[in-house]
Parts: structure tokens; sequence; C-alpha cells
């Protein structure tokens, strides 16, 4: 690796953190810019005033906004972000028993849907205008047109209580068998899935066929290389830039099409609980999950970036 | 003279009618140059066709469903629950008896009227921004990029539950939120736009004639970002309505007594056991809303790369 | 005997957004022999590419060959099907393209791409094919042939791609080569370099060869034969001495005529500057920076007075439309002062007032992009009149259809937009928002370097009669030489940012010049046939120097100079000295060494 590249990876970095702050402070500014707070929520109505001071003290309410930011941040960091002032529990270990498990499903959705993807959006590249190319573009239209709910309530409608293959709420608690991981992962992972396949297709076909109309491609042609060579040797190479940034960007689509997932399967991952934090609004816990997500979706655009320089030839010495 | 002249003609064995050039060229495609006048269009593909007739559809339903629709949208018209399609009911009727039908017509407007309002908002800071840094330059550009980024980096979906959770659900907030979300996806393509264009030399040829930004950014720029600015205001509306569907969907959008096609979904979600129309049917009119504006914009030609 | 390539009765068509075909090569026929080199030649859009690339049995995309025969060897090309074609491509036939930077793969290794069609067919093994590609790299005279296959194309330049491309085609022993305007893109002091590799290798291997050019003077150094072509169809098929000494066609004719600008605008009369006159515009020690480091223009001072001609000549990438662009305020100087009529313009734009603004019209290189695709011709010469002149209603329409007129266009364009015109007419278009103006000074960008021969030729013609009845001065900026010495009455040429010589039109007709202007000068392909053997230009080796100094203001040419000074112009700026003809040169020689440059090159072993 030559010193062009790691100072541009190095300069990435640095731009992740200046955003990841930016992040934290419109996050943290905007969830604390309303009066009414939830300990006044939590005590109604009828509390005396220093009930609600004493609480609020409780939760540090009392202290300047910047003082609160500057104490959530360094929380942040040092790996405390908090107490729930809904039930008093520390924020840190209600995520840290869920991430696990949205880790897992994250992980095993990007598992299926990362080849699959790539491999229909090169094909339907190489046979532009073909029949498979026209059916899978109308596949994909459907699936990113459609709301991530709607199928997921046709698979459960389809698989949970027509066939009553699968059950329809997942139940993490252990898994012993391949059956039993199947039966807990398949759905939320299939509607997942749907989605994230289409949407990293099309972006995967336009961006081999950007490269395949510029003029180093003709060149090949005439010097005889046939069109699964021309792709796979020529186009290819050139298009991993513009590939991965879509993968990147179609997984960070993943951050937020959990939420929708794990609320419908009731999946017992962070999302739903930042879902019923959002209900019941303890603000705690939201900015907490708010921020892990964040921090996920630049930990991606990051690697889509780098791969991007790495992969620049015009950076190769 | 080199005998390989001579060997290509025994391997000519005259297969195909020389239709060889034809085949690569459709999957070679060099695409018109940008400034080709788009004067003489072909004519639109059935799938645009299609798609064209569904957002029409939808967009005079918006105005008018609620003036055409049969039953009171609220009342408790029919004793059955999740009653299926009849003739009296054409989508049969929902979780406490009333008519989908109505109910979906009178949620037209709150689906689409939403989105198309938090669409234009987004579109319409989104230009103006992507314009002001893109003319502008320097610190202010990079400000301007910088902030966009950060708000980029907080997914959709994501910055609506905080801004639900922060300051509760309500129609105004809904399309705020939804146009404070897709803001930075617009300026960014605006921005990119707007960059091309201003190295143009006719932009050059507009400063060095001693124009003023104003007429720049208004006669010159805008008129060559109208086109990708139009298709990339279709995309965003179709993930706007998809993004307040789900929210209502999650009981954290519309809130009752008013209904949207989320909200419509979520309310019947008990009667998907039975398959009734009443969860159905609001699904499917978001779905054919969404498949229709992607339909057009693929038939235009002019999808913006995300 | 012996026709190795026979095309009859070609026609290919494209088809239209509506869906209809429109013919555009219609019924060519033509022929090669074994080992000879035959010419295409026509304007843009004539079709010699496509006609090219036919013989490939390719079309591009929205293109299609819908009759007529090519037969190669006794293969009809055109009865082939996708498998047998490909199996032709490359091996068989091969092709140079006309942008070497775009047709090679960015991100792979250029030896891979050289022997790519070597390993497509089969034809040598992959040892066996990187040594006849070394081999072939030597014979193109590239540097460091042994190890120039391992770097990427953006580390290579472009003259040294297109050569590369040549092995690329080569490496498998083709029966034909076809090179599509493989110079174009060079500039002239590049082109020689690549044309004597080419030519070279061409004679030594007895290549077949069909070459596609808009040059004629460049196609009378390569081709046996010349085909002239115009709009699809052939105007003339003739060896080349004969099309050179007695074109039988009108069009062949004519073009030949546009090639000599000198003879053909020498008749606009050199307007005799009334002595002691404040110049017009003045450039006193002008500095120009991109960013914080890179210095693209040194101390250029310069003067146009009102109503002649001042040529800026360089290569690409010299500084030409730096210096125009900060004249017009485009680009801030660092250094250095502008002056119009003795009054100093501001560096930036924002400084300027809309008098100045009017006062100095820049025109540019590209009609396409310098007009608004959106807005109509009317509006685009209208927003001038009334921006300057707060011309209104029928006055402005008046008078957009007298401009229409000054540049010789119908005023029926007025309703036009600029997609529905020719490159010629948008240029003039072009010019004719500047004169709305009523400018004193345009600044002219390489007005005609998009333009064919013939079209380019007449905008010259009305760019000077202009001159003469408007009494406007123009800033003239080119990279061909003939065009400048055409049309200016005082030619600059500049050298990396700097100006290495000044002086009067008819001084640059015979030497002495400075180095670099010898070699440019000398590097422009004369119209007949032989000249590239004759030619010195790029054929002496500099002699060997020690290490240069790092001195700030050493003579940028010193790297390419046949004649530098070990111990001086290697460790001294170079003094600024008037020649006795009057130029002034930034040179450490004088006049007698400068002369003796012709004859005193040390030729080096060919290439
Ligand atoms: N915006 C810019 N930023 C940085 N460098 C630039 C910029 N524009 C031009 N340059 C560099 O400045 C130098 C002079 O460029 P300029 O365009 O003036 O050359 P030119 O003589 O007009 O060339 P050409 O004949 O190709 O038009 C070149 O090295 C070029 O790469
Ligand atoms: S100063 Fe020296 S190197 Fe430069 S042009 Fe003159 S002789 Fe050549
Ligand atoms: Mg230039």
């Amino acid at each position: 690796m030559n010193s062009t590249i790691a100072r541009l990876v190095i300069g990435r970095l640095g731009i992740g953190v200046i955003t990841l702050v930016i992040v934290s402070m419109v996050v943290f500014f905007l969830t604390s810019l309303l009066p009414g707070d939830a300990v006044q929520e939590q005590l109604g109505q009828a509390a005396t005033p220093e009930a609600v001071a004493a609480l609020r003290a409780h939760f540090g309410l009392d202290q300047p906004l910047w003082q609160r930011y500057l104490h959530w941040a360094s929380g942040l960091i040092t790996g405390n972000p908090g107490i729930s002032m809904v039930n008093g529990l520390q924020v840190g270990d209600m995520i840290s028993n869920r991430l696990p498990k949205s880790l897992s499903l994250a992980a095993v959705t990007s598992l299926v849907s990362v080849p699959v993807a790539l491999t229909i959006g090169i094909l339907s590249a190489m046979f532009r205008g073909s029949a498979f190319d026209r059916y899978t573009n109308m596949l994909t239209v459907f699936a990113v047109s459609v709301p991530e709910f709607l199928i997921a309530t046709i698979a459960v409608l389809i698989f949970a209580v027509k066939l009553g293959w699968l059950s329809a709420l997942s139940r993490t608690v252990d898994v012993h068998s391949f059956g039993e991981m199947l039966s807990v992962y398949a759905m939320p992972v299939m509607t997942l899935c749907c989605v994230l396949i289409a949407q990293m297709a099309r972006m995967t076909r336009a961006a081999v066929i950007d490269q395949l109309s510029s003029p180093y491609v003709e060149m090949a042609l005439l010097k005889g290389a046939r069109p699964m060579r021309v792709v796979l040797r020529h186009a290819l190479p050139n298009a991993v830039g513009p590939i991965v940034n879509a993968v990147a960007l179609s997984l960070s689509y993943l951050l937020g099409g959990v939420v929708i997932v794990e609320s419908i399967f009731n999946y017992p991952g962070v999302a739903t609980l930042m879902v019923n934090g959002v209900v019941t609004r303890d603000m705690p816990l939201v900015q907490a999950c708010v921020m892990l997500f964040c921090l996920g979706f630049l930990v991606l655009v990051l690697i889509a970036d780098i791969c991007a320089i790495v992969s620049n030839p015009r950076l190769r010495k | 003279m080199k005998s390989n002249i001579n060997q290509s003609g025994s391997q000519n064995m005259a297969t195909s009618g020389g239709s060889g050039q034809v085949a690569e060229n459709e999957w070679l495609d060099n695409s018109v140059p940008v400034t080709a006048p788009t004067k003489h269009r072909r004519l639109p593909n059935p799938g645009g066709f299609l798609g064209f007739i569904l957002v029409f559809f939808w967009l005079v339903m918006a105005v008018i469903g609620p003036m055409i629709a049969p039953h009171d949208v609220n009342g408790l018209v029919s004793d059955s629950f999740f009653g299926p399609i009849s003739s009296q009911y054409p989508l049969g009727t929902d979780y406490l008896g009333r008519d989908i039908l109505s109910r979906l017509l009178h949620g037209a407007p709150y689906t689409i009227g939403i989105a198309l309002l938090a669409t234009s908002l987004a579109c319409m800071s989104g230009v103006v921004l992507g314009l002001v840094a893109a003319a502008s330059g320097g610190w202010i550009d990079a400000l301007i990029s910088r902030v966009q980024d950060a708000m980029i980096a907080i997914p959709n979906k994501i910055f609506a539950l905080i801004m639900v959770a922060s300051f509760g659900s309500s129609v105004p907030l809904l399309i705020v939120m939804a146009a404070i979300a897709y803001m930075p996806g617009c300026y960014r393509i605006a921005r990119a736009l707007a960059v091309n264009v201003m190295t143009m030399d006719y932009v050059l040829a507009a400063r060095t004639r001693g124009e003023g930004l104003a007429y720049i950014i208004f006669i010159e720029v805008l008129p060559n970002m109208l086109r990708p600015v139009l298709t990339d205001f279709g995309l965003r509306f179709v993930y706007v309505v998809l993004l307040l569907s789900a929210m209502s969907f999650l009981g954290l959008g519309v809130q009752p007594p008013d209904a949207d096609w989320g909200s419509l979904v979520r309310e019947n979600i008990q009667g998907l056991g039975i398959g009734a129309p009443a969860v159905l049917a609001p699904a499917v009119a978001i779905a054919t809303l969404t498949m229709g504006v992607n339909l057009l914009i693929d038939s235009l030609g002019g999808r913006a790369k995300r | 005997m012996n026709e190795i390539v026979k095309v009859s009765g070609l026609r290919v068509a494209a088809r239209t957004d509506e869906g209809v075909d429109l013919p555009i090569v219609h019924g060519v026929d033509f022929s090669l022999k074994q080992g000879e080199v035959l010419a295409l030649i026509g304007e843009s859009g004539s079709g010699k590419t496509t006609i090219a690339l036919s013989l490939m049995g390719y079309a591009r995309s929205g293109c299609r060959i819908v009759g007529g025969s090519v037969r190669i060897g006794d293969v009809d090309v055109l009865q082939l099907s996708d498998a047998e074609l490909a199996n032709l491509r490359g091996c068989r036939v091969a092709y140079i393209a006309q942008s070497a930077a775009a047709a090679f793969n960015p991100s792979k290794r250029i030896m891979d791409q050289v022997i790519e069609s070597a390993m497509i067919h089969g034809t040598a093994s992959r040892q066996q094919a990187q040594a006849k590609a070394v081999e072939l790299f030597r014979a193109l005279a590239l540097p460091d042939p042994e190890n120039i296959g391992a770097r990427y194309p953006h580390q290579v330049s472009g003259g040294q791609l297109q050569r590369l491309m040549a092995a690329m085609a080569l490496i498998t022993d083709p029966a034909l080569v076809i090179l599509d305007e493989p110079t174009t893109a060079l500039d002239v002091t590049t082109q020689i370099e690549v044309l004597r590799a080419f030519k070279q290798v061409v004679r030594e291997r007895g290549t077949t060869a069909v070459y596609v050019s808009h040059d004629l003077a460049v196609v009378a150094q390569m081709a046996d034969r010349i085909v002239v072509l115009r709009d699809g169809q052939i105007q003339e098929n003739s060896p080349t001495e004969q099309l050179l000494a007695a074109p039988a066609h009108p069009y062949t004719r004519r073009l030949l005529a546009a090639m000599k600008p000198a003879a053909a605008s020498r008749a606009s009369a050199r307007v005799e500057p009334v002595e002691q006159e404040k110049p017009l515009l003045e450039v006193r020690d002008l500095e120009v920076c991109y960013g914080k480091q890179v210095k693209v223009l040194h101390g250029i001072d310069l003067q146009v007075r009102r109503g002649t001609t001042v040529g800026v000549i360089g290569e690409s990438g010299s500084g030409k439309t730096t210096l125009a662009r900060a004249v017009a305020g485009m680009v801030a100087p660092s250094a250095g002062r502008i002056l119009l009529d003795g009054q100093p313009l501001s560096g930036t734009l924002a400084g300027r007032t809309r008098e100045q603004f009017r006062r100095v019209q820049y025109v540019f290189q590209n009609a396409d992009t310098a007009l608004n695709p959106k807005h109509s011709i009317e509006d685009i010469l209208a927003r001038p009149l009334r921006f300057y002149h707060g011309m209104k209603g029928k006055r402005q329409r008046e008078r957009v259809a007298e401009l229409l007129d000054l540049v010789q266009l119908p005023a029926s364009i007025a309703q036009r937009r600029p997609g529905e015109l020719s490159g010629g007419q948008k240029q003039r278009i072009n010019l004719a928002r500047a004169l709305a103006a009523e400018p004193d000074l345009i600044l002219c960008d390489e007005v005609t370097s998009a333009l064919d021969t013939v079209v380019g030729a007449a905008i010259l013609k009305l760019m000077a009669d202009l001159r003469r009845e408007l009494n406007v001065s123009y800033l003239f900026i080119s990279h061909d030489i003939n065009t400048v010495r055409a049309i200016c009455d005082e030619v600059v040429v500049m050298y990396s940012g700097a100006k290495v010589e000044q002086g009067e039109r008819s001084t640059f007709r015979a030497p002495p010049y400075h180095p670099y202007t010898n070699l440019l000068i000398d590097s422009v392909p004369e119209m007949h046939q032989g000249w590239l053997e004759e030619t010195q230009a790029g054929r002496g080796v500099p002699p060997r120097i020690g290490v240069s100094a790092n001195a700030e203001g050493i003579c940028p040419f010193l790297a390419r100079c046949p004649v530098r000074i070990d111990g001086k112009c290697n460790t001294t700026p170079p003094p600024r000295v008037r020649l006795d003809k009057g130029n002034e040169i930034l040179c450490h020689h004088r006049d007698i060494e400068l002369l003796q440059l012709e004859e005193s090159v040390p030729v080096a072993a060919a290439g």
C-alpha cells in the first residue's frame, strides 16, 4: 500500500469521525429540544414540582444542555450511555443483551443477499435486453416498490398460516438444530433479502452497464474478446468501486429495514428495543440505539470508500 | 505473403445471416449524448404506460377520493368483521365492520398528500442548497456538504423514530420529518448536477459577461438540471410513501381517527390469517402507487444512479 | 491480383429516435492490395470510422450494416456468425483507436492488454507474446521497452499510449490493420514521433493498413492510395501522388485549398498601427497558480494593439487557455497586471465593471458546450444586447437579425436551439454573441480546432473580415502554427507556462527561431510525400548534460532541447534576448547558433 492510498484512507477515517460527532450533536439536540420530558410524563400531571425537580436532578436534566451533551458523549465513548428513564436499567446492558441477535440477523441476511444480488446484477448486465434481464427487472422493480411489511405479512400468510411450516413469531431463546435456526431466521431474513437483493442487483447492473459503454470495452470486443470475457475481465474490475458502494448503501438500508422486520416478527433485537423506547419516550435508550445504527452506517460507508480507493488503478504504483 | 488469409476461408462455414453486429450492439449500448435534442420521443413502453395510468389514477383519487367514497369513513356500517368482497362493500369491511373502500379513499389524501408535500419540500430545499453550494464553492460548500453528509449517516427510518420520539406524531411533523430525512439525498444529486453544469462553457460565458449569481443559477443552470431532478423527485416520492407507510404500520405515523394506508394495514393485521381483503387492499394500494411511479420513471429512462 | 481486402456496395444505416433507418454509408467500394496502405479521408460525419469498423463486421450501437460485402482474403466478413467474427477480430484484422487514453482499460497493466489478443486467439504462448511485445515496443521507439509493459495506462504519456496500441494491434501479425485517427489527439511534436514509429513498423513488416484521418498532410506521409469521402460516399479514389498533384474531384480541390489557410487568407491586409498608440491590452509579468504550488504561467508580457490580432501558440498544457482566462477574469493571477487601455483590470470577475466586461469578450473552443442547450439562438444573442445595451422589443429583434447576417447565417435560425445546428453554425453563433457586446477585444480560444478544415477556414475568413469591418482586436489562441501564421499580426510562442518567443508574423517564416519554435514549425506535416523522411524535427537527441540545478526560472524546454548547453542551460535561467529580425526569445543562444540549428542537430539513429 503506497502513501497516497494511506493518506486518502486516513482522510476518510477523519471525515468519518467528524461526521459521527456531528451526528451525535444532531441526535442529542433533537431529542432534547422539547421541554416536556419523560420525567414529567412518568410522574404524571399531579406530581409536585419538588418531585419532578428531584427526579430531573437524578437524571442530570437540570444541567445546561451543552454540559449534558458532553456528559452524554463521554458516556457513549466509555460504553456507558446512561440509565433508562422507564425501568432504571443500564441502557448499555439492555442493548448488549439484544445486539448479538440483531447482528446475527444482519449477518445472515448479508451473507444470503450479497452473493445473490451480485450474481443477478452482473448476469442481467451481461445479457442486457434479454428475457432474463427483463424478468429480473420486473421483479426487482416490484420488490423495491413494495413496503417490507407487506412482504412480511404475505410471508406470514403463506408459510405460517397456510402452510404452517414456520412460526409467525421468532423465539430465539435457544437454537439447537438447523431446523430451529431455519424456523427462527427464515422469515425475517427472507423479508429483508427481498428488498435488499432487488436494490443491490439494480445498482450493480447499472454500474456494470456504465462500464460497458466505455471505449475500452469496444476495444476489447474489437480484439475478439467474447462478451463473457469483456464483462468479467474488463468491465468488472472497473466497476468494483461503484458496486461496493451499492452494496454499502443497500446494507445501510438493512439498518432501517430491521426496524420493521423485527417489529413484525417480534424479533428480540435492538430495533424492537428502540421502537419500544420510542413508544415509551425513553430518550437515553433511543439516543443510544440511534448512535449505534449511525455507527453501523458509517462503518459500512467507510469500508466502501476504502474499497473504492484501493481498487482505483490510478492510485496504484 | 502470409497465409493466414487462406486459412480463414476454410473456417467460413457461412452459418448465420450476418447479423452478428446487431446482437452485439444491443448489449453494448453507447447511450445517447446528454445534450442531444429530445424533441421526438419514442412512444413509452407498455410498462411506462401502465405506470402513467396508475400514477394518474392515484393522483386523481387523492383529490376526489373522499368525495366519491360510498360510505361514512368511520361509520360501523356492517356487522360482519373482516367481511368479504361484496357488491355493497366492494373491498370488504374491516375489523370493526367499516367499509374498506371508503376508508381507502379517505386515506388516499393522507398517503399521497403528505408524501407529495414532504417530497416537494425535500426536493426544493435540496435543490436550493445544492445550487447555493455549487455556485459559491469554498467553505460554504464544504460546510453545507459536511452537514448533509452527517444527515445521510442517520438511516431514514431511524431518523423518523427519533423525530417521533422527541416531538410525538402529527401530520405536520410527519411532513417535516420526511422532508428533512430525504433532503440530503436531493441535495447530493442537485449539487452534483449543478457542479457539472457550472463547469460548462456557457456558464463561464455568462460569468465573463458579468451576470449576477441569480441569473446564472436560474436562467443558465436550473433549466439544464430539471429533468434529472424530476426523475429524482419521483424516486424520492416512492421512498417517502414507503417510509410513511412503515411508520403508520408501526403505529407511529398518522394517528387515529385519521388513517392512511399504512394505518389501515396495521388496524386490520389480525385479518391476515383469514386472508381478509381489509388488510390486503391497502397494502396493494401502496404497492400499485409506488410501482406506478417506478415504472413511469424507468420508462423515461432518466433514473439517476443512487 | 493480390487483393487482400475488397469492399463492395457497403451500406450502413443509423436508426433515428423515431425508428427510421437513415443511411450513413451509401454503397462504398474499394480494395487493398497486400502491403498497401489506404487512407480514408473526409470531414467529421463523412463515415470514415463507420466504414473502418465495418471492415471488422462491427457497427456502433444504433448503426447497422445493411448491405454489401467486405471480403478479407476469401471470407465475407458480413456473413460471419458472432463467434466467427470474434475469431477474426484482433487476429486477422486489428484496430487502433483514436483515443488510446480511453481505449486502454485503466485497471489492467499495459502488457496484459497488449498481449490479450494473442491470448484470446491462442496465436502464441504468454512468454512468446511478451517477448514479441517487447520487440514491438523497441521497434516503436518506446522508452524502456523491457519494463514499460508493467505500468498502468495512466502512467505513460498520450503519444506513448498510441504507440503501445499499435503494438497491441500488431501482436497477432494481422493481415489488415485499421488505424482510426491515431494521431489526432496528439500535439504536433508528439505526432511526428508516433507517425515515424508507425511508418517504420508498417514498412518493415509489410503491413496492409487502412488509415483513417481528416488530415491530408498526415495521410500524404502514410498512404499509398487515398479515398476521399463525403457524406458516406466516395468522391475520389486515387494514388497519393496523383491526388496531391492533380486532384480530380472538385471536393478534393476544396479540401486541399482549405488545408492551406496561409494561402487562403493572406489577403487580409494588415492594419498599420498608429505609432506610439497606447496598447488596447497590456499584460505585465502575469503569473497564475492553480492551487497553492502549481504555477502554470510565469512572467508573461503581452501587448495587443487596437485592430490587430495576436496569436498565442503552444502545445497542450502550455497555459494558453489559462492566459486567456486570466485576461477574462476567470482565474485570478497571483502576480502581475492586466491593463485595458491603460486602466488596470481587476483579477477577479467581482472586481470588474459591466463596461469592462463588455469590452472584453471570450469565444470558447467548444461551441457545443458554449451555448446553453435550453436557450434559443434568439435568447442567446439577445441577452448581451439587453444586458449591455438595454435593447428591447423590436430593436432587439432587428439587431439579432443583423448579427446573424454579420456571421452569414439566415435569420430563420433564430428560433432554433443549439442542438439543431451544425458545428460550424454553432461557432458562428458563438462569435455573434461576442460581437453583440460590441467589444474591443475578443479572446478566441481554439475557435476552429473542433471544426472541419473547410468549415474552420470559412470561420477564419469571417473573423478576418469582421476585424476589418468592426476594428476589433483578437487574442487568438491555437495549437496550429499554420492558422496562427495565416491570420495573426504578431505571434507569441508559449512553452510550459513561459513565453519563449514573440515576434511579427513575417518573422515566423524563416529561421532563426527559439529551439522550441523550431521544433514546433518543423513538426507540422507538409502536404507532400516524403516530408516525414526529410524533416529533422524530433530526430535530434539532446546532448548530455549534468544534473540540473533546482533553481527557479531554469529553461522549461531543457529536457527536450536538442541544442542545450551543459553548464549553462542547466544552471542559469535563460535571458530574454532580441534577435536581429526583432523577435524576442528566452534562450542562451544567439542568432548565429540558432541559424545553424537546422543543420547542426546531431542526428541520432532512427527515431
Ligand atoms: N482548474 C485547474 N486546476 C489545476 N490545474 C489546471 C487547471 N486548469 C488547467 N490546469 C493546468 O494548467 C496547465 C495549463 O493549462 P491550459 O488549459 O492553460 O493549457 P492549454 O495551453 O490551453 O492547453 P490545450 O491546448 O490542451 O487547451 C496544464 O498543466 C493544466 O493541467
Ligand atoms: S535555454 Fe538552453 S535549453 Fe533552453 S531552449 Fe535555449 S538552448 Fe535550449
Ligand atoms: Mg486550451
